[in-house]
């Protein structure tokens, strides 16, 4: 296949980089391999590809540091694979413009899952108002919400928090960065508020309240909507 | 010293001062240094000559028997200083040689257990490979699927036991600094239980929580690992078609009360003292586990001043009580639209 989506993968661990390999070949996509830091930059400015795989602890620079150089210019997806599952680093990559993470040792599942919504979410970004996702249905320019074809009654704070949520479908979005979206910047460590809109929406908007579909927390991080 | 004794010299005699002033010296000799105490035995007997023995405020002594008073004296203190700190250092070795044994029985109890613990599922994994790779067309398409969901039963095994090991040495670090957030407990129990809804087949989970319970202000990852080791014990350890009940309520004085109780066999009554200990296994339990769940349970409850309890229940089964202080936030605090 020529036209392939590309996907960089930056791991100093060889075994590694053979699993992301062999998975992501067998789903169609055509992988490219860096050791370190330095090959990952010249990689993707060479060559830049569809999406980025990068490894936060590589031998010789921070992976913190890749992904800010990165962002400088590139502006498709990035995708942090860590093995620390400290949630400071984690969040702190978020807000450096990574899209999404993967805390190793991850399921094959997952990766592939989150590879697809993030290439989704970059290829139409069309102007279409109305999003889909399983039994909901949202039209952003009536600002009008459906389950199973019924509509939704929402407040405005609720729509809010749903409608940014559904816009960024499949990635996580973090505490801080719902908290100042919705509430303001005076609100960051106002959490206890989105703790309660986002019970108010599951009640409404979930099936089983204690085993959301839709509305995932992402222990320490933040919410992700699929 | 000198100075009181000087102050009483008219109303006691000379060789008596002697004695206050070997006393002193012995006190000094449990708190100093060696140098210190050598000098100040020295000095006490300088003292000792120059302000009492008569003829008082001259180095000089009359009389043999006080020449030889004092030499004693001399000898006297400087041994006596010298063997109180003798016996000092030796004590300060004995303790540290004991503190060495303790460190040396831990490491062992820990490297058994790992190596154990580890080695089980590295086991499987090298080996279902090596029958995976040797002969493709003996092995049936049955027991290559068996194969296969060994590695990765064994995998998630291994990944579990180094999680254990990472947050005990967290706690041991002493570095584990809560990061207190806003907490649903509803979501963060339901979260748990799905979590591990494969360990609990077969198992019922019954969770009571009411559903205006305040917001309370804790760290979620430490209370969720609590709660995940709390229930996958239960998990491993009740019978098929048990119970286990997860209750949460917020207590008069504004602490979060939260009980994990199930119906299985309970614990011994002898070693219940005994549970949360780093690496004690129950003496008759299955093999497998490390003994480290239940103290980094205990370790994370403590971390955020809280306190955990282990009961029999009257009825059968194990009841674990956790108690933590906790800010609490009504949800009708804030204001609805």
């Amino acid at each position: 296949m020529n036209n392939a989506i590309e996907i960089l993968v930056i791991d100093d661990e060889a075994q590694i980089r053979k699993l992301l390999n062999i998975t992501l070949e067998s789903n169609d996509y055509k992988v490219k391999e860096a050791i370190n830091a330095r090959e990952g930059l010249l990689m993707a400015a060479n060559h830049p590809p569809d999406l980025i795989l990068l490894d936060l602890g590589l031998p010789d620079e921070s992976g913190h540091i890749v992904l800010e150089k990165l962002r400088e210019w590139y502006t498709k997806p990035i995708i942090i694979l860590s093995v620390q599952s400290s949630e400071e680093d984690i969040v702190k990559a978020l807000d450096a413009g990574a899209n999404d993470y993967l805390v190793k040792p991850f399921r094959t599942g997952e990766l592939l899952a989150r590879i697809r919504s993030l290439l989704r979410s970059s290829l139409s970004e069309s102007e279409n108002p109305t999003i889909k996702s399983n039994d909901l249905e949202i039209d952003l320019s009536l600002r009008v919400v459906k389950k199973n074809n019924d509509t939704i009654k929402l407040t405005v704070t609720e729509y809010n928090l749903l409608a940014i949520l559904i816009k960024n479908e499949g990635k996580v979005l973090t505490h801080q960065y719902l908290l100042r979206a919705i509430w303001g910047p005076s609100y960051i460590d106002q959490s206890q508020y989105l703790r309660v809109y986002i019970a108010q929406l599951r009640k409404k908007i979930e099936d089983d309240l204690n085993k959301p579909l839709h509305i995932i927390t992402e222990s320490g991080i933040g919410y992700r909507f699929i | 010293m000198t100075a009181i004794s000087f102050a009483l010299s008219p109303f006691i005699d000379y060789k008596v001062v002697a004695f206050f002033l070997l006393v002193t010296v012995s006190l000094i000799a449990m708190f100093f240094d060696i140098a210190p105490v050598l000098l100040a035995a020295f000095l006490s007997a300088m003292a000792w000559n120059y302000f009492f023995i008569p003829p008082r405020f001259t180095f000089a002594i009359q009389g043999a028997d006080n020449v030889i008073l004092f030499s004693m004296y001399f000898v006297i203190a400087l041994v006596n200083g010298a063997l109180t700190f003798k016996i000092r250092e030796s004590e300060k070795n004995a303790n540290k040689k004991q503190e060495k044994e303790n460190t040396l029985k831990l490491y062992n109890t820990l490297l058994n257990s790992l190596s154990h613990e580890l080695r089980t599922p590295i086991s499987t994994i090298i080996g279902a490979t090596d029958t995976l790779q040797e002969d493709k067309s003996k092995l049936s398409e049955e027991n290559r699927t068996e194969l296969i969901s060994e590695i990765s039963k064994a995998s998630l095994r291994l990944n579990r036991q180094v999680g254990n090991l990472l947050n005990m040495s967290r706690l041991e670090s002493g570095f584990l600094h809560p990061k207190i957030d806003w907490c649903d407990l509803n979501e963060l129990v339901y979260d748990v239980v799905n979590q591990l809804c494969d360990n609990l087949q077969g198992k019922k989970v019954h969770v009571k929580i009411s559903e205006n319970i305040p917001l309370v202000k804790l760290d979620y990852g430490l209370l969720e690992q609590i709660l995940l080791n709390l229930l996958h014990n239960a998990a491993i350890y009740i019978p098929e078609n048990g119970i286990i009940n997860i209750t949460a309520i917020i207590s008069k004085e504004k602490k979060l009360l939260i009980v994990v109780e199930d119906n299985g066999l309970g614990f011994p009554e002898n070693e219940i003292s005994h549970v949360f200990d780093k690496f004690y296994r129950l003496k008759n339990s299955k093999t497998g586990g490390t003994g480290l769940g239940l103290s980094i349970v205990k370790g994370f409850v403590e971390s955020m001043n809280g306190n955990i309890i282990l009961e029999n229940r009257k009825e059968g089964g194990a009841k674990f009580s956790i108690e933590i202080p906790a800010e609490i936030a009504y949800l009708n605090d804030i204001e609805h639209e």
